[in-house]
């Protein structure tokens, strides 16, 4: 079945973990719009969801760092944080390691992607599943970008990480949704957590959104560092949903900075339905 | 400095049960397992999130081992400033490539 839906959308401890001491305005708008995200992506009859996510050295360290790696368990477990400390509590969600091990292995044809069978969720996975797929009733196959550990994959290399998850995803009988997630400008768990540049942000996103894949890929990881601080690393997460929906372009449906949420709060999803007209080159 | 060791020693303690364990019972015997000079081993028995941030600590794994501390957010962040003013600019990791202050 082509992919039935896709989207992006922050992560952030803060998100669940400091909700109280945000502004509630902003808080709930946010929310709501995770909460649309999530009636969007059940109604276009999503059966798994690949997570395109950022993780923070929960499964994945340096001594051994995949640059992409998908998960293929029959289920994870998380948060691998305090579950207090983030304010969700321990749950596991399910996988279906026959979808994952389908998708890998298209995955294969064109990207070297690691493969794991065992994998603990941290906020950056947990918390948009939180709002996604609340009842975590919902199979899913969560993919890592290595966005924290440098070297790290090129931009280019994340688009076409997207393009060959797109095929692979379309080649499969299953309905399935892609949703990454990551910050864009942040600096998180430094001094410095709660700078967001809202400007650097919007520019990122009309290049999303546009699914302009030139100029998202132009940034290099020194302007990247210099501009939008280590967090900006996550924007692979974002680029490889524009390779995922190449030819299309998306909707903003909330743009925020919330600084003790320590992100530019995000929710953008991209029109599936539009033709494919470079993906089918 | 061995960076690489004194992050592993985080990275293990967040996700093994074990490790936790030996945490709580005998750290000491627990930190003897890495390869880490003596200032290294300071700054996690004391602990000191200040220098544990000087010496590279990637704050993705820093914040959680000062939340078993029991540094709340805001002093997280105090302890990383303090410690930039205590010891001087980061030394290594990600945080040293972005200048000498290493934060606004």
């Amino acid at each position: 079945m082509p992919l039935v839906f896709a989207g992006a959308c922050s992560h952030a401890p803060g998100i669940t973990g400091r909700a109280d001491r945000a502004d509630p305005k902003a808080r709930d708008e946010f929310y709501a719009a995770f909460e649309r995200m999530r009636v969007a992506m059940m109604d276009a009859g999503t059966e798994a969801l690949v997570v395109v996510g950022a993780e923070h050295f929960a499964n994945f360290f340096m001594n051994n760092m995949p640059a992409y790696c998908v998960g293929m368990g029959d289920y994870y477990e998380g948060p691998i944080e305090d579950p207090e400390w983030l304010g969700i509590q321990p749950v596991r969600a399910p996988g279906n390691p026959d979808l994952s091990r389908r998708v890998i292995k298209s995955l294969l044809g064109d990207i070297d992607v690691a493969y794991a069978e065992e994998w603990k969720f941290d906020h950056g996975i947990i918390v948009p599943l939180n709002f996604l797929t609340p009842d975590y009733d919902l199979d899913i196959i969560p993919v890592n970008i290595n966005c924290q550990g440098p070297p790290l994959t090129p931009l280019h290399r994340a688009y076409e990480f997207g393009r060959a998850l797109r095929r692979a995803c379309d080649a499969q009988p299953e309905k399935i949704a892609v949703v990454g997630t990551g910050g864009i400008s942040h600096w998180p768990a430094t001094p410095d957590s709660g700078k967001i540049d809202e400007a650097w942000d919007r520019d990122f996103l009309d290049k999303f959104l546009a699914n302009r894949r030139d100029d998202l890929v132009a940034y290099t990881d020194e302007e990247t560092l210099r501009d939008g601080g280590q967090g900006g690393f996550e924007i692979r997460t974002f680029v490889a949903v524009a390779g995922a929906t190449e030819g299309a372009t998306g909707e903003l449906w909330y743009y925020e900075p919330i600084p003790i949420f320590a992100v530019g709060c995000t929710v953008a999803v991209m029109d599936v339905k539009q033709p494919m007209a470079k993906a089918a080159e | 400095m061995s960076l690489y060791y004194l992050q592993k020693v985080m990275f293990e303690l967040n996700r093994d049960a074990h490790v936790r364990q030996r945490y709580d019972t005998d750290f000491d015997d627990l930190l003897s397992d890495y390869d880490l000079t003596g200032e290294e081993v300071g700054a996690l028995t004391e602990p000191d999130i200040g220098l544990l941030y000087v010496l590279g600590v990637n704050g993705q794994l820093l914040m959680h081992y000062a939340a078993l501390a029991g540094l709340e957010w805001e002093e997280y962040k105090q302890a990383m400033r303090d410690g930039i003013e205590k010891h001087g600019p980061v030394r290594a990791g990600l945080y040293a490539m972005v200048g000498d202050k290493n934060y606004v």
